[in-house]
């Protein structure tokens, strides 16, 4: 069982390293590739839908309603965008969603 | 050292609270002990990315499912630090800590140290570092407190969607690719509905083909003039 989670640090290490040290690989090379700076623009976003998707599909599949899921989604997607404080956000979220459950 | 802790302060104020959400999140979703936590915040010091595993490690996701995920969601980072990284002095174990550890946080209170400062570079490696410390130090305190105090699992299953959630939200005052989002949700419950157990991977590889069709049919636009 530990052995698992060494595993998860070890890969979690070497690629969030990758990500921190590929500008020095890619700096004057390829940083200024139009399909890299296309993706550095587009993927993150998508990959963030792709998350929330994710994240929510598994607690939707434990028996959670979709109508739980979507208020309280809707709570922190709205806290964070007029009041922009993360914590906020989330904290407020996870309230709504624990009364509801 | 009074100076260092009182630039860093705003810092502490974001990276102990949410690495302590972090650990609280940590020990009450898994059966791991409180140290491994820590290990986490040592090794990968990234935030998003610690969270997501938790999500993962509950699914007993696959290590190849956890390096293109993290490496994935790490990957937006690429591009901030590029302009400060070009002027990284640094040699040895210093430089290759300032790679490993640099942070948006850390990169905004470097760029907005006056230039005088800005130019020794030991201040550099000394606010990463102290920054975090805050971030294991928040971690800590959370996952020892999550192991402590009995809260229920599901209480707290929403702090993860909720996270990004916020990320998302992020993006799109950023970029405002509503049409891009939307395809990607549209993408992401296919392969919910389709291929539950792969679906990070499965998603993550239709994405990037919808993306470089996009790519490409962008520049086709371009070059023939539309």
């Amino acid at each position: 069982m530990d052995s698992y989670i060494w595993g998860v640090i070890l890969v979690g290490t070497l690629a969030t390293f990758a990500t921190r040290a590929l500008p020095f690989v890619l700096l004057g090379r390829f940083a200024q590739h139009p399909l890299l700076r296309f993706l550095g623009r587009y993927l993150p976003p998508v990959l963030m839908v792709l998350l929330v998707v994710y994240a929510t599909a598994d607690l939707i599949s434990s028996s959670v309603t979709l109508g739980v899921v979507l208020v309280s989604s809707l709570c922190v997607a709205l806290l964070q965008w007029t009041l922009k404080n993360p914590l906020i956000s989330i904290f407020a979220g996870s309230l709504v969603y624990a009364l509801l459950i | 050292m009074r100076r260092l802790l009182s630039t860093t302060l705003p810092v502490a104020f974001g990276y102990v609270p949410l690495g302590m959400a972090f650990g609280v999140l940590f020990t009450s979703q898994l059966d791991y002990s409180w140290f491994m936590a820590t290990a986490m915040a040592v090794f990968i010091f990234a935030g998003s990315a610690q969270f997501l595993s938790i999500g993962l490690m509950a699914n007993q996701a696959s290590l190849v499912s956890v390096a293109i995920a993290i490496f994935l969601l790490n990957a937006r980072h690429i591009f901030y630090g590029l302009s400060l990284l070009s002027e990284l002095k640094l040699r040895g174990w210093r430089r290759w800590y300032m790679i490993f550890a640099l942070t948006d946080e850390s990169y905004s209170l470097i760029t907005a140290l006056p230039q005088e400062k800005r130019a020794d570079q030991t201040l550099h490696w000394q606010i990463t570092m102290i920054n975090q410390s805050y971030w294991v130090l928040g971690c800590t305190i959370g996952a020892l407190f999550g192991e402590g105090v009995d809260i229920p699992t599901e209480s707290l299953a929403f702090v993860l969607p909720a996270l990004f959630i916020v990320l998302c939200v992020e993006q799109y005052r950023a970029v405002r690719s509503a049409g891009l989002m939307l395809a990607a949700a549209g993408i992401g419950a296919l392969a919910v509905w389709l291929w539950s157990g792969q679906m990070l991977l499965v998603s993550i590889t239709l994405a990037l083909g919808l993306l470089l069709v996009t790519y490409r049919s962008g520049r086709w636009i371009a070059t023939s003039g539309v």
